[in-house]
């Protein structure tokens, strides 16, 4: 109802769109949707409840819609990311290395984990919350983190190695 | 020392990562990564990645939200303006929202500062509208409990209560209807406010719980002044008793009562469609 509020949201909204994602286009595509649907839905948003979760639903149910019509890329990174990430300096900083590892890792969970993962680390929302966003039993909400956080660190653990001389040969 | 407690489940590993496990467990948690040097290095490596993931792409919340965006929510709302369903409050909302998108691209450029997180909250906090709220919150705290006089125009004059109150805040006034929800009116009493008079309607249900609806100018002078020309509903519980208010026309209105959220919204909604 408080139009407002949804306008304080859109930073959160743009950062977990691009986790999920992994490309900074789909990502702020995804945001695009997501707001033009809360505005034509703003009836179904119950006034007082939450508004946060109820614009993540909407969002994970246009995201969720577009991963069924066509099947996810696999492990993408954005072209355009990639010569931000090794600008001012042929040695990419250790941070930024360290993101482009994590969100091409992220990309290979599945997702479903990946969601699960990424409300609960990124938006802090309670897994019940999540649960509810996701349309999920609060079992499900648990073995999907389980399941996201010991893959992701397994891809971690053995991205770290093969990636960086790949990005070094580019000196 | 202690009675042993149940070792830690997986489910429960993950809570502690995420702030979630209640605090009776924490100890459970604690003396297992003590003892089992396997959940420590599990816990450990949660952490990191936890932490890293929380610095993904953190610097999109202080990037100014893209044009196209913005764009997108005004685009919908002269849409949402026209539908007849939601009465005036989505062209409420709606007309709310381009005047804010405006003035908050425009102090973008101005300040190029990355406020977005804030700029919503700062609109709320006009000072001229938080201090009406604050008001409202107090005359409620204030006259609520009162027994023998918590109105000086009792409801059985109503007639002459707002042809009274009208006349000192210098704009017809109406009583708004709540007996769907079972509030009577009690009656009402004039209150001095920051820019003039304010007006305090009681009501009643049969249990004797009060709301009071509190009605006042802003004033117009103040710094943020188009913004305080309207606002959509909003909810406010800093002061003593919570509130749900809004501002039409540079008209303030507060309804408060010691009442669950979605009560006062209930009446809050009552009173402002009888008021419009």
């Amino acid at each position: 109802m408080d139009a407002r509020l949804l306008v304080e949201h859109i930073p959160s909204l743009r950062r977990y769109a691009r986790a999920l994602t992994g490309n900074a286009w789909a990502a702020d595509d995804l945001v695009q949707d997501t707001l033009e649907r809360a505005c034509s839905k703003w009836r179904l948003w119950v006034a007082g409840s939450d508004l946060r979760a109820w614009l993540f639903t909407v969002m994970h149910n246009i995201f969720a819609s577009q991963v069924r019509r066509r099947p996810p890329p696999h492990a993408v990174v954005a072209l355009d990311d990639v010569p931000q990430e090794l600008q001012g300096g042929i040695d990419p900083g250790r941070d930024q290395g360290t993101q482009l590892d994590l969100q091409r890792c992220l990309m290979q969970l599945p997702e479903e984990q990946r969601a699960v993962l990424l409300l609960v680390t990124l938006q802090d929302l309670s897994y019940a919350e999540v649960a509810k966003v996701l349309g999920i039993p609060a079992g499900t909400v648990m073995s999907r983190l389980s399941r996201a956080r010991v893959r992701l660190q397994e891809l971690l653990d053995g991205a770290a190695a093969p990636v960086r001389p790949g990005l070094r040969r580019l000196k | 020392m202690n009675r042993p407690a149940p070792p830690p489940t997986d489910d429960e590993l993950h809570a502690w990562i995420d702030g979630q496990l209640p605090a009776d467990r924490h100890g459970a948690v604690e003396d297992a990564i003590a003892r089992d040097p396997e959940v420590a290095a599990k816990i450990a490596a949660w952490h990191t990645q936890r932490d890293a993931l929380r610095r993904l792409h953190g610097e999109l919340l202080g990037e100014p939200v893209p044009a196209p965006l913005m764009n997108a929510l005004e685009r919908d709302l002269p849409r949402q303006a026209q539908r007849v369903s939601w009465l005036r409050w989505g062209g409420m909302a709606a007309g709310l929202l381009v005047a804010f998108a405006a003035g908050w691209l425009g102090s973008m450029q101005r300040a190029r500062e990355p406020t977005a997180a804030r700029a919503g909250a700062q609109l709320a906090r006009v000072p001229a509208v938080r201090e009406f709220v604050h008001d409202a919150s107090v005359a409620h705290a204030v006259y609520a409990p009162e027994k023998r006089h918590p109105v000086e125009v009792a409801a059985a004059e109503q007639q002459h209560l707002v042809q009274w109150l009208s006349k000192r805040l210098d704009r017809p006034l109406k009583v708004p209807d709540l007996s769907s929800q079972g509030y009577v009116l009690v009656g009402g009493r004039l209150l001095p406010g920051e820019s003039g008079a304010r007006a305090q309607f009681m009501f009643e249900d049969p249990a004797g719980e009060r709301v009071t609806l509190y009605i006042g100018t802003l004033d117009a002078n103040a710094a943020g002044a188009t913004a305080a020309r309207e606002t959509a509903f909003r909810f406010a519980s800093e002061g003593p008793v919570p509130s749900f208010y809004w501002v039409d026309q540079g008209f303030g209105y507060a309804l408060a009562g010691k009442l669950p959220r979605e009560v006062l919204l209930k009446l809050a909604t009552l009173a402002y469609r009888d008021l419009s």
